[in-house]
């Protein structure tokens, strides 16, 4: 049998290189996939450009802690990113109902099917790929400045004795902080604010809607604004944790994608679990096993290998098989979500 | 002249044929008005006119002695017009009350009065104000649809045949309900296609051919017309 404390640091071990990052992971997610069910529920598309827009909004926030670190306007026990995030939520807007205005507008007075919006997203994801390139380059830019720490490993192993250190990072206990504080906020606007319930009501049946007297173009402006909020801060803080690189945050729309399908498609819950759901898959399918084995199991048994069920490189593969699987299985998804 | 009346109305979609001739309808506080008639007669297009969906190349929409002919739909449900639709005319994913409240969406002032009142004419919409409206039975959504369109203070009802596809039972239920909006002093017009259960209870019937009155009169009159018994009601 294995020691007490062999216990406690396989858990440990398991905390600090799956829960947590895992967790923090899973919110950013949630945040986009909401932004994603949001425009899906209202304005009937799956918007191909969410990804992307995220990564213009994390540029406009780093191009402004970039002038903020240079006129040395830096709060110092957090990331002066957190400051830029205001101005880039309303940059970020006006971006959306620029976009919203010259491009889906068109198509909604039109009547124009889903797939037709959808593709005109993929446009959009484009033309937005290239300005964010076009700005910032195709490079990676760590833009996360103060303490990198609440808590190091080294602290953590000399308060509790452990051989094994749990690190807690700004940019995770700031994720987990705020996505619960910005979802709390969100569940709250749609469901007891008349805004909220117009909505809704505007999702549920468009017609009835239009018939109770609720106005279209606010539904859709207030949907954006929804949508630019949590398009921002998904984004920054998905940044602060792993840096900016244009290519990743494209490539973010299919795990965004998958969860809001496992959850169910245009349930706003159903983007939060299902945002957990990808997350703890990946980490879990590409963590290598064989340390925390090493505490647990007997001497005999122990393994050799690395004990991974899949390279970090498959990640992606993980969300797609996840993907596949729910559309076969329940393509409502867990939370009864329509189906495309 | 009535309280809500349409007269000579003509109206086509698209500018094709007219689906309504030189068709009239009126409707009386306190009374219930039934429009009957054989599929493609119009008579959905008649109510389409009076709430504004389709405007009309000629005749007028009298509403309280006003003509609001040209006036939005909008703007005629601001005037007291209240219109439930065949089909979708609740929003499943939301409870009753929250039904109730996008019902009066465009009012400003308290609606707990309404909301009371509502309440009262459809007891059991009371009973499951928390519950959605999509996992309440026929009958039921029924009164959560007339409570919705109720919720504006209407002084006149449009209903698009209410009891399509419901079960024989609801639609004794539903007829009920029906009388009932009519005695809390509202005119209630609707389109039915049970067209014997609906003169029954009709204080006027309409009878619509190719979009022209085939007849007209109390629904104890056209029931007892054997014309309109031959043609309309099986014999």
């Amino acid at each position: 049998m294995p020691e007490l404390t062999d216990i406690m640091n396989s858990i440990v071990l398991l905390l600090n290189f799956v829960f947590l990052p895992a967790l923090s992971y899973g919110s950013q997610l949630a945040l986009g996939a909401l932004a994603v069910t949001l425009v899906y529920a209202i304005l009937r598309f799956a918007n191909f450009a969410q990804g992307d827009t995220m990564a213009f909004a994390t540029v406009i926030t780093i191009l402004i802690t970039w002038l903020l670190q240079k006129a040395d306007i830096t709060p110092g026990f957090m990331p002066t990113a957190l400051l830029a995030l205001p101005l880039a939520v309303i940059a970020c807007l006006l971006y959306v109902l620029m976009v919203d205005k010259f491009v889906y507008n068109y198509y909604r007075k039109q009547n124009s099917k889903p797939i037709t919006i959808v593709m005109a997203s993929v446009g959009v994801m484009f033309v937005t790929g290239g300005l964010v390139r076009f700005i910032l380059g195709p490079e990676h830019h760590i833009f996360s400045d103060g303490p990198r720490f609440i808590i190091t490993a080294r602290e953590f192993k000399s308060m509790t004795g452990l051989a094994e250190g749990l690190a807690i990072k700004t940019s995770q206990l700031l994720t987990i902080t705020i996505a619960i504080l910005l979802v709390g906020f969100v569940f709250y606007f749609l469901q007891k604010t008349k805004t909220g319930k117009a909505m809704r009501a505007y999702s549920d049946n468009k017609d009835l809607a239009l018939l109770s007297g609720i106005d279209p173009d606010r539904v859709v402006r207030v949907t954006w604004i929804l949508v630019a909020v949590l398009t921002t801060i998904a984004g920054v803080l998905y940044g602060l944790d792993k840096g900016f690189m244009a290519n990743s945050y494209h490539q973010l729309l299919l795990p965004c994608f998958a969860a809001v399908i496992v959850g169910g498609i245009g349930s706003p819950m159903g983007a939060i679990v299902g945002g957990f759901v990808i997350s703890f898959s990946e980490m879990l399918l590409t963590y290598a096993y064989k340390k925390f084995l090493l505490y647990l199991l007997p001497e005999i048994l122990q393994p050799s290998g690395l004990v991974q069920f899949l390279g970090t490189e498959y990640k992606f593969a993980v969300s797609f098989v996840i993907l596949v699987i729910v559309l076969l299985l329940k393509p409502t998804g867990i939370f009864k979500g329509k189906v495309i | 002249m009535a309280y809500l009346s349409g007269k000579n109305l003509v109206a086509s979609y698209d500018n094709s044929v007219p689906i309504l001739n030189q068709c009239s309808i009126e409707v009386e506080k306190g009374e219930l008005a039934v429009i009957v008639g054989p599929n493609g007669a119009g008579k959905s297009t008649a109510m389409k006119v009076l709430l504004g969906m389709l405007t009309a190349s000629s005749g007028s929409v009298i509403l309280a002695g006003k003509d609001i002919s040209s006036l939005s739909v909008q703007k005629r449900i601001s005037l007291g017009l209240a219109f439930v639709p065949q089909t979708d005319n609740v929003f499943p994913s939301m409870t009753v009350e929250e039904n109730l409240e996008i019902g009066a969406f465009l009012r400003t002032d308290d609606i707990s009065q309404t909301l009371a009142e509502v309440y009262d004419l459809f007891p059991v919409l009371h009973d499951r104000r928390n519950q959605l409206v999509g996992q309440l039975s026929g009958g039921q959504r029924q009164q959560a649809a007339f409570g919705r369109a109720m919720m504006t203070k209407p002084t006149v009802m449009l209903l698009d045949e209410p009891t399509a596809g419901v079960a024989p039972k609801v639609m004794d239920e539903i007829f009920s309900n029906i009388l009932q909006i009519k005695k809390s002093d509202r005119a209630v017009l609707m389109v039915e296609q049970n067209a014997r259960k609906a003169l029954e209870i009709a204080d006027r019937g309409f009878v619509l051919v190719s979009g022209r009155n085939e007849h007209t009169g109390t629904g104890k009159e056209l029931l007892a017309d054997p014309e309109v018994r031959r043609s309309f009601l099986g014999g």
